[in-house]
């Protein structure tokens, strides 16, 4: 393969999907100039091991190396960040559970989430586990189906659900508790 | 149905990910419980929400211009309007996103179903505004060499009105990561997109499928994979196929 080769399909299958890597990178690092970085160092991969993509989901596939350069930059630079699938304290546990049992059936929470303040969405989801936070970032703001998140975080499809559901019902009773309502 | 179950499953239906029968029942199952559809209506607004603040972070152009820079010059063998396509089909990929993720169900998983349903996103993306046609003739003499150049294959361009199905132009398209060729034919109001590729991700064999209200035919001839998909009924789609073949033949 003649590097113009290599270029050109870089550009097919990689190019196109640098604003999802790039989102992907800054929700999993939250630093925006180290997550910078964690594209580019993601996109030297992608382009050395570019002979070998098979060629059925250029962004699945970027994207599984982004996950992958993220998770060892996170492991190599602060460890602390990565906070294990079961790793939920009491009070966090609870506060899914009550969220769950959340009635309401005239919705003025819908309401309210409707003029919700973006910083404080983007605080509420900064601050979720980063399995959790993954899963809502892939699907909710990139739009990927639940296949491609499985393939690119290495879980079962079941697991890519319960993780969305858990990370939805998490947000929403953070949400509910900054606005002081009762819960 | 329990609230248990639908308290997992509702986000798989509001995602457009469970198979009829779950969707059903969760249907059911929201219309007569009133805690699980006050949970579904304020998931939707959450999502809306989300997708509504800017929380995408939109990637700069510094970091494009370093990812550039981290190669050897290209020889510029691609036009400008390659580039600009290129870009363009950046913004039509991230506004597709949506549609394509409404194609697929937890349950299936077989290459066909995953092509129909890139057939069916490219399909529904190409009737948004002024995205059906980039070279706009009936012409199949200029609609052919068109394609030269941008996919790897001359498809085969027929005008087939005589048959019922007018020629209205080409475009082109991303199918599974890769360039096709976009035929685009009409019968009366309908749209058909006809995509013509080399790549067998399409499988061989001829198929038939319906998936959101569309038909999508599948067919493979002379080292040519075809997909035919159309808000036709399937024997106009069937039929539209052995016309197609018959003139190309």
């Amino acid at each position: 393969m003649s590097p113009n080769d290599g270029r050109e399909r870089f550009e097919t299958v990689v190019a196109p999907y640098l604003a999802d890597a790039h989102a992907y990178a800054r929700w999993l690092i939250r630093n925006r100039a180290d997550a910078e970085d964690v594209v580019q160092e993601a996109c030297v991969r992608a382009f050395r091991a570019i002979d070998q993509f098979s060629g059925s989901n250029g962004r699945a596939w970027l994207l599984t190396i982004v996950r992958n350069t993220a998770f060892t930059w996170l492991k190599e630079k602060r460890a602390e960040a990565l906070v294990s699938m079961d790793g939920l304290n009491e009070s966090e546990r609870l506060a899914v559970e009550r969220g769950a049992l959340l009635e309401s059936s005239t919705s003025p929470e819908g309401e309210m989430i409707a003029a919700a303040d973006a910083d404080e969405l983007e605080r509420h989801i900064a601050a979720l586990p980063t399995e959790f936070r993954e899963v809502l970032v892939l699907r909710d703001m990139r739009g990927l189906d639940y296949r491609e998140i499985a393939r690119i975080t290495g879980a079962p499809i079941g697991t890519v659900m319960s993780r969305l559901a858990r990370a939805r019902s998490m947000l929403r009773t953070a949400w509910l508790a900054t606005e002081g309502q009762p819960i | 149905m329990t609230c248990n179950e639908a308290e997992i499953l509702l986000h798989a239906f509001l995602d457009g990910e469970l198979d009829a029968g779950h969707a059903r029942e969760i249907e059911g199952h929201v219309a007569t419980c009133p805690r699980c559809a006050a949970a579904l209506r304020v998931y939707g607004e959450l999502r809306a929400a989300m997708s509504r603040s800017d929380l995408r972070y939109v990637a700069p152009d510094s970091l494009r211009a370093r990812i550039n820079g981290m190669f050897p010059a290209a020889t510029p063998r691609a036009s400008n309007r390659w580039t600009l396509f290129n870009s363009f089909m950046l913004g039509s990929a991230l506004s597709a996103t949506a549609a394509a993720s409404l194609m697929f169900a937890v349950v299936r998983s077989d290459q066909d179903q995953m092509i129909a349903g890139e057939l069916v996103s490219a399909h529904l993306r190409s009737l948004q505004a002024e995205r059906l046609i980039d070279v706009h003739t009936s012409d199949q003499h200029t609609v052919r060499p068109w394609f030269n150049g941008k996919v790897d294959i001359a498809p085969p361009v027929v005008d087939l009105a005589a048959q019922g199905f007018t020629l209205v132009g080409g475009r082109l398209d991303f199918i599974d990561g890769r360039a096709v060729a976009a035929i685009v034919y009409r019968r009366g109001g309908h749209v058909i997109n006809l995509f013509v590729t080399q790549g067998s991700s399409f499988g061989r064999g001829s198929t038939l499928k319906t998936m959101h209200g569309f038909n999508v035919k599948l067919w493979s001839e002379q080292g040519l994979y075809f997909g035919a998909i159309s808000d036709i009924n399937a024997d106009e789609l069937q039929e539209f196929e052995e016309k197609f073949e018959a003139a190309t033949r």
